[in-house]
């Protein structure tokens, strides 16, 4: 190949020589560059190098080129961040100091905590409760009227402040309902007929074959000191009332033997340390409103 | 003749070195296997001594094969080439885009209707997402690129494919290196790096089988007979070249031990962040673009039958384009712990890069001025051509998507999901198809397709496909980034994320109409295939001369 004879032929329908070269059949014309290509390509070039000249762009030994602007992202976000904290300060400015019940008796104070509260709990709280707040199986309906804590504005900013069953947190909600099976305590026919006897408390049907009287024994020997006799629940324990027929881990004979034989102890978390103090309250005035009062 | 002869010949350099890595790799894999403790990582390695055996006996075979081997470069004048491997990657390529569209399919559906995990780890979208990602652009694309690149090659050197058992062994070892990926992945062995989750035996392995490909590619360059590299072949060089130090340098990690799959990366935190996306990145450019601006170069202007439009153009639109590409990674990171100088480069350089890109999307096009009435008849054509319209829209959308406003609202939605697939299913998928469509009547010595009818359905259908897909996620994606930024006038968040997520939902469901059109579409393909394999005509003599000797050695 060393004598390689180049033909520039010309293409019939362009009119554009080719290169003279051939492979496998293709061909090359020798078209030159497209003028607005190259013009946008140069363009672009242009605008980088402008670009680079403004803000933080090439690396040196130590740190970068800083650019004549001054514009630092870290500086971007914390201006940012300080306006719109400047923005909430000229909504809610008495949202930090008022009180719930203040919160709860000021319309235009308990508009901004609703909208914050709100916003709080979509974030925070919907994961498990739900966007609504009517909860699923082991995560509480927070629209009934049904308090496992208690529903009073007070009330619920304690829950929400330190949780419930917080591992080191000592103000935290806590109560410890035995495993009765897993424990021993109670063999799987007993448990069945305090199951029993616990649908009966609420008004559910029984198995034609449960033992009744002995569940309504066994009860009142190990359940009644935190539910009461009438199974009607403790606040000030976090015993839920059997009665209703809100149930959290569902009253279903399945889910009640599941319940005493194993215990649940659900959390949740402590928002006290997480979210900051106006947060919690707005989060408080915004659950309240869902289902509280109690 | 008379004279008794063994029935065993003298082993070939590349018999030799292939029975000695294969049966030197048996004892260490046995005891590897016996000694570990996970049973995924114990399964690979069976899987590797069932390889090495297997290995074992085919070039054990060969060696009591009758025939010339090595094979001669030319018959009667005229270059031998070495088709075979090409055959098997075109079929892997087929079997590996259906199962890679298949499974893209099923996590559609997964993110539309959440149930379809059904609390299995094996099928659960964590694992599933890398296998379609991994099987699309890695096993479907891959093969495409190294089928083709071997055809090209070959056809534009005029020269057969240098080594003797050493493409079989790049294709073989290629595919096997994605068995070990895929099954990985539904195992739960990954290291957690986007479009680089296998662990570091399967990266050990994919190191090696590469720098065979590089020197299988390039010693073919070596001994061509045309006195000038085609472009193609710059771009594929460019491809396998640039693949191979992004793959080694993301990968730098240290295995726990030998006996188990698990590893650590050599890099922590943002270096890490930032070698993961100048890996991730380039994976685009230098696999899914230059890769398959290589197939472009050679299978457009051949199926138009006109010369390429601008030597010049592509001599510019190469370098700028392989110069500009690597400094694009950061653009993946804005608004993170990345430095800010770092952020502006990636977002300039894809800037700049707008122009080289479209470099490819003009010469590919403009080479049909001439050859457009073609359109209106050979819908294989008509492929090529909306891949390069394609094409030319993400080159465009991926620079504006750069820029750090625009991200601020794109980035991590649904917009970057509809960005990625405009490529993966308008460019890359598309110009694969077109070149597949091609070659099989080529490799296989028919005339022509079984039905260019199907053809047309082929691209009708997974046209409408694309286009559902990618305008559910535009509106998708900007509807979620515009939901999450939304504020009230009292200056609190207007949604919450699982509002976000739930407004989602419409927009999930009518991709997964359009991932489900495209498979169809593949399908319509495979069938086509198929049939023009089985029932087509062979090529006459004559017709065959400008296409390839039919003088090839069965493997």
């Amino acid at each position: 190949m060393a004598q390689h004879q180049v033909h520039h032929e010309v293409d019939a329908h362009t009119g554009v020589p080719t290169t003279g070269h051939e492979w496998d059949g293709i061909r090359e014309l020798n078209t030159p560059l497209p003028r607005w290509w190259l013009g946008i390509f140069y363009a672009t070039i242009v605008w980088s190098v402008g670009y680079w000249v403004v803000y933080p762009a090439w690396p040196l030994i130590t740190g970068a080129t800083q650019g004549v602007i001054g514009y630092a992202s870290r500086i971007e976000i914390a201006k940012d961040l300080a306006l719109l904290q400047q923005h909430r300060a000229t909504q809610s400015s008495g949202l930090a100091e008022a009180s719930l019940a203040q919160i709860k008796a000021d319309p235009s104070l308990f508009r901004i905590a609703m909208a914050q509260g709100k916003a709080a709990f979509g974030d925070n709280c919907a994961a498990c409760h739900g966007v609504g707040g009517a909860g699923s199986k082991g995560y509480p309906n927070l629209n009934d009227d049904d308090w496992l804590w208690g529903g009073t504005l007070d009330q619920i900013h304690l829950t929400l402040q330190h949780g419930v069953r917080v591992a080191g947190n000592n103000d935290t909600r806590v109560s410890q309902m035995p495993a009765f099976g897993k424990d021993g305590l109670l063999k799987p026919a007993e448990i069945r007929a305090v199951a029993n006897h616990v649908r009966e408390l609420a008004g559910l049907p029984t198995e034609a074959s449960a033992d009744l009287t002995k569940g309504r024994e066994l009860f009142a020997t190990n359940c009644a000191a935190c539910h009461g006799d009438a199974g009607k629940g403790n606040k000030e324990l976090g015993a839920p009332n059997l009665t209703d027929a809100i149930s959290l881990y569902g009253m279903d004979l399945a889910s009640l033997t599941e319940t005493i034989a194993n215990s649940r102890a659900g959390v949740m978390p402590a928002w006290g340390p997480r979210l900051d103090a106006t947060t919690v309250k707005a989060l408080t005035i915004y659950v309240h409103s869902l289902g509280g009062g109690q | 003749m008379g004279a008794i002869v063994s029935p065993v010949r003298r082993a070939t350099m590349g018999e030799f070195a292939g029975m000695v890595l294969a049966g030197g790799a048996v004892l260490p894999l046995v005891l590897i296997a016996a000694l570990t403790e996970d049973s995924g990582y114990a399964f690979h390695v069976t899987l590797a001594i069932a390889a090495a055996l297997g290995s074992l006996i085919l070039i054990a075979n060969r060696l009591f094969q009758p025939g010339q081997v090595p094979a001669p470069q030319e018959i009667d004048g005229r270059p031998n080439y070495n088709m075979e491997p090409v055959k098997f990657a075109t079929i892997a390529a087929m079997f590996w885009g259906i199962a890679g569209f298949s499974v893209g399919l099923i996590i559609a559906l997964q993110l539309a209707f959440p149930v379809l995990n059904f609390d299995l780890p094996w099928i659960n979208f964590g694992r599933l997402r890398p296998l379609h990602t991994s099987a699309v652009i890695f096993a479907f694309g891959g093969n495409v690129l190294l089928g083709t690149s071997f055809y090209v090659v070959q056809r534009t050197c005029r020269a057969r494919l240098a080594g003797d058992i050493a493409p079989w062994f790049v294709i073989l070892g290629y595919n096997f290196f994605i068995v070990i990926a895929g099954t990985g992945y539904l195992l739960g062995i990954s290291q957690g790096k986007e479009y680089a989750e296998p662990e570091w035996y399967a990266d050990l392995w994919l190191t090696i089988v590469w720098v065979v490909y590089l020197l299988v590619f390039l010693l073919t360059l070596a001994k061509r007979k045309e006195p000038h590299i085609y472009v193609a072949n710059w771009f594929y060089l460019a491809f396998i070249l640039t693949i191979a130090v992004l793959h080694i340098g993301n990968n730098l990690a240290l295995p726990v031990s030998v006996l188990s799959p698990k590893s650590y990366i050599l890099w922590s935190g943002v270096q890490d962040a930032m070698f993961q996306w100048w890996y991730g990145h380039n994976a685009v450019g230098f696999f899914l673009t230059a890769g398959f601006l290589a197939i472009m170069y050679y299978f457009v202007p051949k199926r138009a039958g006109r010369p390429v439009y601008s030597y010049r153009l592509s001599i510019i639109h190469f370098w700028a384009l392989i110069f500009l590409y690597i400094w694009a990674g950061p653009h993946h990171l804005h608004y993170t712990a990345l430095p800010d100088w770092a952020q502006t480069l990636g977002m300039t350089f894809s800037i700049m890069l707008w122009m080289p890109s479209w470099g490819g999307m003009i010469n590919g096009l403009m080479t049909l001025s001439g050859a457009w009435d073609k359109l209106r008849t050979d819908p294989v054509l008509r492929m090529m051509v909306v891949s390069l319209a394609f094409y030319g829209m993400s080159t465009f959308e991926g620079p504006l998507m750069s820029i750090k406003a625009v991200n601020s609202l794109s980035h991590y939605t649904d917009w970057t999901i509809g960005h990625v697939h405009s490529g993966a299913l308008g460019w890359v998928a598309y110009i694969s198809f077109g070149a597949i469509y091609c070659l099989v009547p080529w490799l296989w010595n028919r005339k022509e397709l079984y039905s260019l009818k199907l053809v047309s359905w082929h691209f009708w259908i997974s046209t409408l496909g694309i286009v559902f897909y990618i305008s559910a996620m535009w509106v998708s994606g900007i509807l979620q980034g515009l939901m999450w930024r939304a504020y009230t006038p009292l200056g609190f968040l207007e949604y919450s994320f699982i509002e976000t997520v739930a407004a989602m939902h419409p927009f999930y469901a009518i991709r997964a109409l359009g991932g489900a059109l495209f498979l169809t579409g593949a399908l319509i393909m495979v069938f086509n295939l198929w049939m023009t394999v089985r029932s087509g005509t062979p090529e006459s003599a004559q017709d065959s001369a400008p296409l390839q000797p039919s003088l090839v050695p069965a493997e």
